[in-house]
């Protein structure tokens, strides 16, 4: 009985469809397997080899690829949801309600983005904390670090501009507490240090430029959103990819000196 | 009691609850690896030093971790609902109005300092401070292995930044915090109308020197004790320099190198030590000038 399908295995992994889309055999061999990695575009991220305590969740709680993870989650869910959300004030809410109520699976999508966005924040500090307990930001890697900074930095700009996207009472006003520290930034805000010496007024600080006006209104919300959805996300990316591809070059996952001297 | 739980399981709340539970474990857990890889000679990462495929014992475990991440993160999605309140009103200011909740931290802040430290300064100063970390840490021990003992001015400033004053002002500001930014314990309810005496002085006034004359100017003499105060306060720094310049950490690191670490270190004292003055003896400033007070 399972030697039918065993022969069929065989020649399915003999067929030229096959081998087009695999580029190596399949035996359970040391050269198949580190083609495995090398032959993949999203697995060749990783070097073929790796000393045992990279792979041990114990080392890295595995929190920077969570946090991966969670950002890719959140690129799909916020994609469907843009499907159903129009960033204009008249709009907003009316959307959200419709989302909620009407739309299949849109609670859904809407919950697993918001506990998505949660979560990642929690990842992102807890990938820092163990970056820093293991103090892998010493040499060579001491760049990656700052480019982890920038990335954090982002996490929770993305998180404060969807913060606003629902257009309710929670998004307004916790979007105002925080917009308001803006007005006191030194010298750039009317109501900080020498701001007014510099001629900062509320209508062309620092916070009116983020606000689109003088209070959190319909300019703000077309202006989170867009940041929220395009220029953030893409930053991101592209930090990520330096991010990354630095790991690799700085010599993959830290570890103890006496291991990096053998290689 | 229905108050906790209300404010416990608030939507908005389940991931602060989630947070401390995963910071609490991971504490205590590197604190363990940590103390276990003091104690043996050469770490338990170097004893872990072989190489192994990635396919599959790495993606193994990637995979797992996805699998496990997605399950939690699909029944969370399913069991709860993001909060939606009532249309956006401005004109219906709620009490009390937060922050998002990794910001409350900063919100704390605001209450022992005026808004262009609280929101704009200290969020600049941790996003340079945590950058300038990888070149002002010069320590070569402790790369790539969990310890405590070779590292120990490093691992304790950062929990001390991380652990106090990042995650337990959060908590503080999401589980105490209610109308009026009064203090409220977690179980008692919000009393809307709860009046706290404001009883707030300044720092000189503390000495018998009023911040402003009766002409309503402000006093020079304040404006003496508040900045000879502050200077004291950075000099400390210049002191300990002065007391261990011949030692090795010191002439390792250099006068720049040194400065920045003093100048990080005594700004991010300074927060709690004006959290203990303002509620021990209410002060309110330090020091007051035409242009800003701090």
């Amino acid at each position: 009985m399972f030697g039918i399908f065993e022969t069929l295995r065989e020649k399915l992994r003999r067929t030229d469809v096959y081998k087009s889309i695999f580029r190596h055999a399949y035996q359970d061999t040391q050269r198949n397997r580190a083609l495995q990695i090398l032959d993949n575009v999203f697995l060749h991220l990783h070097p073929v080899r790796v000393s045992r305590h990279a792979t041990n969740v114990g080392y890295t709680w595995g929190m920077g690829g969570i946090t991966f993870l969670l950002f890719i989650v959140l690129t799909v869910t916020g994609v469907i949801l843009m499907f159903y959300y129009r960033p204009a004030a008249e709009y907003a809410y009316d959307d959200m309600k419709y989302l909620m109520n009407d739309v299949a699976f849109g609670p859904l999508m809407r919950n697993m983005h918001r506990w998505a966005a949660h979560a990642m924040v929690i990842t992102v500090m807890l990938h820092m904390f163990r970056v820093f307990l293991t103090g892998s930001y010493k040499p060579p890697r001491q760049f990656n670090w700052v480019i982890g900074v920038f990335l954090l930095t982002l996490t929770l700009f993305l998180s404060f501009t969807g913060y606003l996207l629902p257009w309710d009472q929670l998004a307004i006003w916790a979007v105002t507490v925080g917009t308001n520290m803006a007005r006191a930034t030194p010298l750039l805000g009317h109501e900080g240090p020498f701001g007014a010496e510099l001629g900062m007024k509320v209508n062309n600080d620092v916070r009116f430029v983020l606000l689109g006006g003088t209070q959190v209104g319909p300019p703000t919300l077309l202006r989170f959103y867009v940041l929220h959805c395009i220029f953030l996300p893409l930053i991101g990316s592209v930090l990520m990819i330096v991010h990354f591809w630095r790991v690799r070059k700085d010599g993959g996952i830290s570890g103890p000196e006496s291991e990096t001297k053998k290689n | 009691m229905d108050h906790l739980l209300g404010i416990l399981t608030k939507p908005d709340n389940v991931p602060i609850v989630l947070m401390l539970a995963l910071i609490i474990f991971y504490t205590t857990y590197s604190f363990r690896k940590a103390r276990r890889n003091d104690r043996r000679e050469g770490s338990e990462e170097a004893d872990l030093g072989d190489k192994v495929q990635v396919w599959p014992n790495l993606v193994k475990v990637e995979f797992l971790a996805a699998l496990v991440v997605m399950a939690i993160l699909t029944v969370w999605s399913i069991t709860l609902n993001a909060p939606l309140e009532q249309p956006a009103n401005p004109s219906l200011t709620p009490n009390p109005s937060k922050a998002p909740w990794y910001f409350l931290g900063l919100q704390e802040i605001l209450v022992y300092f005026d808004p262009w430290i609280a929101g704009v300064t200290i969020p600049t100063l941790i996003i340079l401070g945590l950058c300038a970390i990888p070149y002002i840490d010069i320590n070569p021990k402790g790369n790539g292995y969990y310890t405590f003992k070779e590292r120990r001015f490093a691992i304790l400033t950062f929990c001390f930044g991380f652990l106090v004053l990042w995650v337990s002002l959060i908590v503080l500001g999401t589980f105490f915090r209610g109308p009026g930014w009064n203090l409220f314990l977690p179980w008692q309810e919000w009393d809307t109308h709860r009046v706290v005496a404001l009883t707030n002085i300044d720092w000189s006034e503390l000495f018998g020197v009023p911040t402003h004359r009766v002409d309503d100017s402000l006093n020079p003499a304040a404006m003496a004790i508040g900045t000879i105060t502050i200077l004291a306060w950075f000099s400390l720094g210049a002191l300990y320099y002065v007391w261990k310049r011949k030692g090795d950490v010191l002439r390792r690191l250099g006068p720049v190198r040194y400065t920045i670490i003093a100048a990080l270190f005594l700004i991010m004292m300074a927060l709690p030590v004006k959290i203990i003055l303002r509620l021990v003896l209410n002060v309110k400033y330090i020091l007051v000038t035409p242009w800003f007070n701090i």
